[in-house]
């Protein structure tokens, strides 16, 4: 009754090809960015903020990058967290080394880095494909590894790798606390995820989509592989390295190489398997996930127990989240491979027609 | 030149090891089409059964013999990845017949995570010891030949000749045997093989089974070189080059693969980590097998896809 699109005429290609076509979605989005801006900053608490909120548009940045390339363009990549990585140090070392860089241009920076890093990773990708090229991205994240563990120079000689960055601000504007760390975050996220949305509506998109559904019937079709798959992998480890480099530089402020493990990439592609692949909407969905649970898990599982009267250890609970992160992940598969941005969709689908089923 | 050769040999022992673990991925990949990322975690998970069980039988049937509680679990472990293999094909695989091979994998990781968790609630997650045994003491070897002579680890040669029994063994399953047989008509055309009546999800329960043993074996002999404990599951990450480099469908090549892999590692940390601050092994075999898979994308004794629109 609410929610329905009949009545709403598009008189221009425009008007058409707009991102949110029905003017209810547009309010909605609206009211999204209010809340999200104005009530949130209001009323959430400072645990809020910093467990949960900031983690959550910080990951959320990256699995829009992660989706780019493993949902849009179909290489299967598990060194995104080598991504993030590149990005952190490489913003990190134009930051400490460049006096008086601002924070913006430092995290552009790094994502550059984070670029040329994927350009040189994903070259396998125009001779491999599929489950060679998953586990040739394997190389990345574990060159990555070594590379800030045992390289001095990258990490300004700090011993294990681990450096700092203190004293952030944005045109004057302090990002120390909470609240400014996520309303910081929130803009970012908001022009990424426009950009995003935008590119994969535009031609380069559908060349995307091409090389993922059928990559010979693309080449055949006048697609051209390498400049679609290498541009895939550009656009992606840039969105991933700058989220890498917020999750460093406001998320943790101190890291050390051991934060970009390759349980990292696992997560981001769990994050894009959860929450949809091939939906910039489903990477919101995704990171929320895998954010909430373990936190929701941790209050949840002793809670549980208690009630059947028995304690659970804490590497009793760190257990039953594996298993659960596992299972959730295999059920995902069976029961619902386009994840939760298609029971969203289909969710719409249903609404548009109520009351009435058919 | 001795040391050379000491390296060389102690990379080919190492190789032979990864060769085994790879097995575990090359056997599943060619019967179904998996790529199975959870063999690691089966290789964890059978190392942990097989270490507790020998804990646990003596104090459950009171008899002492190290002998018979090494047995004995090892009996009980293989019955465990029997029952995980079967699982495995009931509630996941059954399920997600036909679908691509990267949902595929992902489940397979999905699985690695819940074996991980599960394996550490019934079994803990301390650094457990596998004792069968083996010779400890080092080896010397052509002592005529080269001053010095060569130093070998008989823990490796053992570990070497049980790996290399168990390549020869699988070898002769596949060859002679119709069940063999009938698994290498599955790997070559699914819906050929289902019309001429084999039952494909026995076959898949089967290639699984075979590779929870490949799992065991690799992770007591593995267990008992280094410990049981969570680092286990980074061998299985060791041996993905080594099923790259050889070919994902060849059995010979995972075992070539795996010796490669095995003397660059070794070679690669002695003669050139010194330059550029060691720890190099990690990623150089994957950068080896990156290398490799520029020049031949199918790998070394793979097959060369053909696709068509």
């Amino acid at each position: 009754m609410l929610y329905r699109e009949n009545g709403q005429f598009k008189t221009s290609y425009r008007a058409d090809q707009q991102i949110f076509p029905i003017v209810q979605d547009r309010w909605a989005m609206l009211a999204i960015l209010l809340i999200g801006f104005v009530l949130v900053p209001a009323f959430a608490s400072d645990y809020m903020f910093r467990a949960i909120l900031v983690p959550f548009l910080i990951m959320a940045m990256a699995a829009v990058g992660v989706n780019i390339l493993v949902g849009y363009c179909g290489q299967i990549s598990l060194g995104s967290g080598a991504f993030m990585a590149v990005g952190a140090y490489g913003a990190f070392n134009f930051f400490a080394r460049i006096p008086g860089l601002p924070l913006i241009p430092a995290l552009i920076l790094g994502g550059l880095c984070a670029t040329v890093f994927g350009i040189l990773f994903g070259l396998p990708s125009l001779r491999v494909r599929g489950l060679y090229l998953a586990v040739a991205t394997l190389a990345a994240q574990f060159f990555a590894d070594w590379m800030f563990l045992r390289i001095k120079w990258f990490t300004m000689d700090t011993p294990s790798g681990s450096v700092s960055v203190s004293n952030l601000q944005v045109l004057g504007w302090p990002i120390e606390s909470a609240t400014s760390k996520y309303l910081f975050c929130l803009a970012l996220l908001v022009l990424v995820a426009l950009a995003a949305k935008n590119l994969v509506r535009s031609a380069i998109g559908r060349e995307w989509m091409a090389i993922r559904d059928m990559d010979v019937a693309a080449a055949v079709i006048g697609i051209r592989p390498m400049y679609a798959k290498l541009s895939a992998f550009a656009v992606s480890s840039f969105i991933i390295g700058v989220a890498g480099a917020l999750w460093a530089f406001v998320y943790l402020g101190a890291w050390e190489p051991a934060a970009f493990s390759v349980e990292m990439s696992f997560r981001l592609l769990f994050m894009v398997i959860i929450g949809g692949l091939g939906s910039i909407m489903g990477s919101f969905f995704g990171a929320a996930f895998i954010v909430v649970l373990p936190i929701f898990l941790n209050q949840f599982l002793p809670w549980a127990a208690g009630l059947v009267g028995f304690v659970i250890s804490t590497a009793g609970v760190s257990h039953a989240e594996q298993m659960i992160f596992g299972a959730l992940i295999v059920w995902f598969l069976i029961v619902e491979p386009h994840g939760l941005a298609k029971l969203w969709s289909t969710g719409k689908q249903k609404l548009r027609l109520w009351p009435f089923p058919h | 030149m001795g040391f050379f050769l000491e390296t060389l040999i102690g990379g080919l022992m190492t190789g032979m090891l990864y060769s085994l673990v790879a097995l575990g991925f090359v056997l599943i990949f060619k019967a179904s089409g998996v790529f199975n990322f959870a063999q690691g975690a089966m290789v964890l998970f059978a190392a942990l059964a097989m270490a507790r069980f020998a804990e646990w039988i003596p104090a459950w049937t009171g008899i002492a013999s190290p002998v018979f509680a090494n047995v004995a679990a090892f009996v009980l472990a293989g019955a465990v990845m029997f029952a995980v293999a079967w699982l495995i094909e009931k509630l996941v695989l059954r399920h997600l017949v036909n679908q691509e091979g990267a949902t595929l994998l992902m489940a397979t990781l999905g699985i690695t995570y819940f074996l991980e968790g599960v394996g550490q609630t019934f079994f803990g997650s301390n650094i457990y010891k596998i004792d069968i045994g083996m010779p400890k003491d080092p080896m010397m070897a052509f002592e005529s030949t080269f001053q010095g002579g060569i130093l070998i680890n008989k823990e490796d040669l053992v570990a070497a000749l049980i790996a290399a029994a168990l390549v020869a063994l699988l070898s002769l399953f596949f060859q002679k045997t119709s069940t063999g047989r009938a698994l290498r008509a599955v790997a070559d055309d699914h819906q050929a093989a289902q019309s001429i009546g084999i039952p494909l999800a026995r076959m898949w329960v089967i290639v699984w089974c075979v590779a929870g043993v490949v799992a065991l074996v690799a992770g007591m002999i593995w267990g008992s070189k280094l410990g049981v404990q969570f680092s286990l599951t980074t061998v299985a990450l060791r041996a993905l080059p080594v099923v790259i480099l050889g070919g994902l469908t060849s059995v010979p090549g995972a075992i070539i693969g795996g010796l490669i892999i095995g003397v660059g590692e070794k070679l690669s940390e002695v003669y050139l980590g010194p330059f550029v601050g060691g720890g190099i092994e990690i990623w150089f075999a994957y950068v080896l097998a990156l290398g490799f898979l520029l020049v031949r994308p199918q790998g070394l004794f793979g097959e060369k896809i053909i696709d068509r629109v």
